[in-house]
């Protein structure tokens, strides 16, 4: 029975940080200027917006009955010019602070990226590509609008409200203070309402991305849900996560429902003794419409410094994961002095080399290699042997714990890691396509290569006479992961690429996925080709890569427990004579 | 408008919701109507008329409207709610059965992310239709009659006066959405463009390492996520340009009231409270002017969405059950292939296969990549259906077959491994839901799973993600061959499923996968020559033709094809100790 499991953990919400607060506004800092005068127009903006029931007052109980056209029509005016204030200072507004935010945004997101690009492959290891991409662009997105509208807001929200109470004040003190005694009470509600709500929608949004989560799932495997006839299981689990997401967004929007009519309540409320009382006290027609107006324009800046509230904690979460990303170090970089690698032959030595991430569960231990230039070194060995973590050290990829690792002679730790790498070329089991042609694929290895180059590396290791069967030759788009390609195809791609780079030492991960046979003998004479003059390691399982390397070296627990040619090895009749020996057995016995 | 039709034939049988839901809203505009009319009389007859002892019942008045409204208000937008939630449950549970329903063929074609946008996004927009759209849109439309009407009769002149601008705020709201949502959609495009470019960096970030190519990723990145942000300013600037600009269209209608109206009230053709009602009514005029841009697009929005839901759920499956299908007694696991030809996309895949694997054979299938393996056994459990000749189970023709009980018969290990978050148990147990403990663990052993699923911390309570995030390729393809063991199955087929373990696993798993192979028939397909060797059929395909057939000795003999693989594969092996011994 598939149970459902929760698969996004990230935290929705987090609690107040004032010093990651600080932080985030540290990136406004550059456009000072351009924050401060928006809140001063937008103190103007507001009060320009205000001034309306004022004016109207004014105008019905000075001017209307008594026929002062004159008055009116000034009055008029200049509650247009105080409007088109209003008009150029939003505008003003709305622009300048979509262009901050969106440019801190943008600052942000690089900032993530580039940091990304430092971080070692430790960092990749340990979490879902999903997680670190959610990091930058969605976590970043939900910060667009509380940098763009959310802060300012909040500003002329108080202003509004100071103006709110400004305005009823001017024009009657005593029926001001009558009104002021619900507007507590519309705070308590406003406040409470929006508190609860809050609630409430993070639950949805928990249950949405469950469901969200279990319905992505469910299709990417709906071929195997299919083969074992588990379509009414998974359909119930669907169905039920379905009338969860149902109840608990009909408890949450009956809250926001709630809102509309509570504040009706009270608006009532507040006009009944506005007109109760003020009769009395002003008797002003003027005064009272005006009031009336004010009431209304009460609750709406309340509203929104509640959804500020809330949405300044749900920005806290996202906060708190972009400095947590930020702040990882880099734990493999460049040192200070870092030469640049020269032009090298192709020399390797290990040195004492140990490397382990507990030191109770040593991965390697004390390796000692020289390997002359052009050799080829075959890597055998069981799984979990170590085999990848040597090749691993030599780009640099990981850091020795103890020892070293010197290229013709230089400390690869006292050289620029992107002069080493570029003289090396890595191919990994499951070879990378990135979406875009063939053409662009096999150039990403030496992006100033011409066409004419790109071919001609293709030509060498085989991958020609396929690319040229496609519908559009090197010019074919493939999509993300290669899809289009089977994987001996991509792995001739991958040999391309690496060929066009160029590179004087070739680590190689070879895949034991079975190709097929036509597809292997090209892969087979695409490798020898590649093979020819370098410095190379290969974990090798075609059993003709070990046999022609010029050196296997048998990993087992960390060490290497033999070393020498095939027919020496053979001799020795030793783990390599079992490993082969089994080998060969397996292909005769099943 | 068909769609829009269809969308509210969907959500007929919650229709008593929404009626009374309109019925509140319909209400709720009444007062809102009449309430600016009895402020008109506080003014021009109490304070101005002097008819004090009206005040108090004419306030109690406004008082239980304010009441009655708030109910009527909460009524509404609950029922509105109700009914969209309502339709949109059971839409959700109909699209879900029925993608559940459709062929393989359908995944092939569509992306999962295609399905889940429209799942997820589409529904979203239907549901803004039916909970806000509609009341929104009934509201607007009789507030403007309303509100028209009410002002006319109030004060003619003045009416006409104040009106005039308004249809200068609707052409506003109108340009501005025009505007604007091409640049939406730019946005979102762009935006997916930024996460292909981030998403690629991360899963290929050993390539770009390899390559030091952090450098040129860092700009292309910075290259998007530039007119990423340009893009945004775009949308902002059209926002700065329209919103403020009604907001002043807005205020000239109530200069119009303060002027015009004043000269009125002077000239004794209006009274204050005629002033006081129309500014109260201003706003019921203005609002559905500024929100028909909004609502033009909501159900262009709700059209569109309509349209992607409804095309997953017109989509028919091409397999469907015979209305009395074969439910048999008991399986035997025969499986007949007579003349089969098969197409997919107008390509030929499989031409005039025809063989028969008694019950607990065991047939081998090889060829090259494109050859037609996969398709050929998908066509057992009927995943696909033949073009012509006919496939049969135990004699009977698997288009007469119960589709679950003919696939209750087999099981498949696909080429691809697709793994369940879940517990590894879970996992495993998904093959068989009945499977106790012994039997998941047994499953596991023959799997040659157990051993590393014990050195995890959690053992078979660990979670393995999306995809199986976490395992390698050799550990997901054995939890998913304990998957199918745990099944039983009378049927076992194995699609090249021990591509991604290393040859000495592949041994173990062969040589325990032996014993549980009796009674069954076994499809295997395979690369090396190792696994299929002890087939009873070998059948080598090429082009989706079976171009040699026997077992492993009588193919040798042929010197044919399978000969050419096998010496191919066997060369390495030619060393001077073995040499000889070798085939």
């Amino acid at each position: 029975m598939l149970r459902q499991r929760a698969i996004d953990d990230e935290k929705l919400e987090q609690p107040f940080n004032m010093d990651q607060f600080r932080r985030l506004l540290a990136y406004l800092k550059p456009y000072k200027k351009s924050v401060i005068i928006t809140v001063l127009l937008m103190f103007i903006a507001a009060f320009a917006g205000l001034s309306g029931p004022k004016l109207l007052q004014v105008a019905i109980d000075d001017y209307m009955e008594a026929g002062h056209l004159v008055a009116l029509a000034i009055i008029g005016i200049l509650y247009l010019v105080l409007n088109l204030i209003n008009l150029l200072c939003t505008r003003y507004r709305v622009y300048t602070m979509s262009l901050v935010g969106q440019k801190v945004l943008y600052k942000i997101r690089q900032d993530m990226f580039d940091h990304i690009q430092k971080l070692s492959f430790n960092y990749y290891d340990s979490r879902p590509a999903g997680k670190i991409l959610v990091r930058i662009i969605n976590d970043v997105n939900s910060l667009g609008d509380l940098l763009t509208n959310g802060i300012i807001n909040v500003l002329t929200d108080v202003a509004t409200l100071i103006f709110v109470v400004f305005f009823m004040f001017s024009l009657d003190v005593k029926l001001a203070l009558i009104v002021m005694t619900t507007m507590p009470l519309m705070a308590i509600v406003v406040l409470g309402l929006k508190n609860v709500m809050r609630r409430r929608w993070q639950k949805v949004r928990v249950k949405s991305s469950s469901m969200n989560a279990y319905l992505h799932e469910t299709l990417a495997g709906m071929k195997v849900t299919q083969a074992y006839t588990r379509e009414p299981e998974t359909g119930e689990i669907y169905q039920e996560l379905s009338g969860e997401i149902r109840s608990t967004w009909l408890d949450a929007v009956k809250m926001n429902i709630l809102m509309g009519p509570s504040i009706e309540i009270i608006a009532a409320i507040a006009s009944f003794l506005v007109y109760f009382f003020g009769i009395d006290i002003v008797g002003d027609v003027g005064v009272l419409v005006a009031f009336g107006a004010y009431i209304w324009r009460f609750w709406q800046p309340l509203s929104n410094l509640a959804n500020f509230y809330n949405s300044v904690l749900t920005a806290m979460a996202s906060t708190e994961r972009i400095f947590e990303l930020l702040d990882t170090p880099a734990d493999i970089f460049d040192h200070t002095d870092a030469k640049e690698l020269p032009q090298i032959q192709g020399e390797v030595v290990f040195e004492n080399l140990s490397f382990y991430y507990e030191p109770e569960k040593p991965v390697l231990k004390d390796i000692n290699i020289r390997v002359a230039p052009g050799e080829t070194i075959a890597l055998v060995g069981p799984t979990g042997a170590g085999k990848s973590t040597i090749v691993n050290l030599i780009s640099r990829f990981y850091e020795p714990v103890e020892g070293r690792i010197l290229v013709d002679g230089h400390d690869i730790n006292t050289v620029t890691m992107d002069s080493l790498r570029k003289q090396m070329g890595v191919m990994m089991q499951d070879s990378f396509i990135f979406s875009g042609t063939i053409m662009d694929n096999i150039r990403y290895g030496r992006l100033n290569a011409t066409d004419e180059e790109v071919m001609e590396a293709a030509r060498i290791v085989h991958a020609d006479g396929f690319i040229r069967e496609m519908e559009k030759g090197y010019y074919t788009e493939v999509n993300e992961r290669g899809s289009r390609l089977s994987q001996g195809q991509r792995q001739l791609i991958s040999f391309a690429r690496t060929l066009l780079a160029d590179p004087r030492i070739l680590i190689l991960d070879e895949a034991t996925s079975s190709i097929d046979t036509k597809t292997e003998i090209l892969v087979q004479k695409g490798l020898e080709q590649l093979l020819k003059g370098r410095t190379s390691f290969v974990i090798a399982h075609r059993l003709s890569t070990i046999r022609n390397a010029s050196r296997i070296m048998v990993i087992d627990d960390g060490r290497i427990i033999e070393s020498g040619s095939h027919d020496e090895l053979l001799e020795l009749k030793g783990a390599y004579y079992k490993l082969y020996r089994a080998q060969y057995q397996f292909l005769q016995a099943v | 408008m068909d769609i829009i039709k269809r969308i509210f034939n969907y959500s007929k049988r919650h229709r008593g919701k929404a009626l009374f839901a309109i019925f509140c809203l319909i209400l709720n505009i009444g007062i809102n109507l009449t309430t600016p009319r009895i402020s008109k009389i506080i003014v021009d007859d109490v304070i101005k008329g002097g008819m004090r002892d009206l005040l108090l019942p004419l306030l109690l008045i406004l008082f239980a409207a304010g009441l009655v409204k708030s109910i009527i208000i909460y009524l509404r937008g609950l029922y509105f709610e109700k009914f969209s939630q309502d339709t949109l449950y059971e839409l959700r549970n109909d699209m879900y059965s029925h993608l559940q329903g459709l062929p393989y063929s359908y995944y092939d074609k569509n992306r999962v992310g295609e399905l889940m946008s429209r799942m997820t996004g589409d529904l979203e927009g239907i549901r803004n239709f039916l909970a806000i759209g509609i009341s929104t849109l009934l509201e607007n439309g009789i507030y403007l009659i309303g509100t028209t009407a009410t002002l006319l009769i109030l004060n003619f002149k003045l009416g006409i006066a104040t009106m005039a601008v308004t249809p200068f705020i609707a052409y506003l709201a109108y340009r501005f959405n025009k505007v604007v949502r091409p640049i939406f959609t730019d946005i979102r495009e762009q935006h997916a463009v930024l996460n292909t470019a981030a998403q690629e960096n991360i899963t290929g970030v050993r390539v770009v390492k390899a390559f030091a190519r952090e450098e040129y990723e860092i700009e292309k990145f910075e290259r998007e996520n530039y007119k990423n942000k340009q893009k945004n300013i775009v949308a902002s600037r059209a926002w700065a340009k329209y919103f403020p600009l009604m907001d002043f269209l807005s205020s000239i209608c109530l200069v119009v009231v303060i002027w015009y109206g004043g000269s009125l009230v002077a000239r004794g053709q209006a009274t204050v409270g005629d002033i006081v009602a129309f500014n109260a009514y201003l706003w019921m005029l203005i609002m559905p002017m500024r929100l028909l841009g909004w609502m033009i697009n909501l159900t262009a929005q709700a059209t569109t969405s309509g349209q992607r839901v409804f095309e997953v759920l017109d989509t028919g499956s091409s397999i469907k059950e015979k209305d009395n299908p074969y439910i048999p007694d008991q399986y035997r696991g025969e499986v007949v292939f007579s003349h089969v030809n098969f197409s997919y996309r107008k390509q030929a895949v499989l031409k005039d296969i025809d063989f028969v694997a008694p019950a607990g054979s065991t047939i081998a299938i090889m060829g090259e990549t494109g050859s037609g393996k996969t398709s050929l056994i998908n066509l057992i459990g009927r995943f696909y259906d033949t073009c012509s000749g006919q496939v049969m189970v135990d004699g009977i023709n698997v288009r007469n077959w119960s589709l679950r009980d003919l696939r209750s018969q087999i099981g498949i290990i696909m080429q691809e491994t697709f793994l369940f978050s879940d517990t590894i148990e879970g996992n495993i147990q998904f093959g068989n839901p009945d499977a106790s403990k012994e039997e998941i663990i047994r499953a596991a052993q023959i799997a040659d799973a157990h051993d590393f699923i014990m050195e995890m911390p959690q053992g078979y309570d660990t979670i393995i993600g999306e995809r199986g995030m976490g395992l390698s390729g050799g550990q997901k393809q054995r939890i998913a061959i304990a998957r199918a063991i745990v099944k039983n199955p009378k049927i076992l087929i194995m699609d090249d499923c021990t591509s991604a373990v290393d040859m000495e696993t592949e041994y173990e798993i062969q040589k325990a996968l032996k014993t549980v192979m009796d009674n069954r028939t076994t499809f295997i397909i395979a690369h090396r020559v190792s696994s299929v060797k002890n087939a009873d059929t070998i059948l080598f395909l090429e082009e989706g033709r079976i171009v040699e057939r026997g077992d492993h000795d009588s193919l040798m003999a042929q010197r044919g094809r399978y000969y050419e693989m096998v010496r191919q594969q066997y060369k390495d092996l030619d060393s001077p100790e073995f040499k000889g011994q070798v085939i």
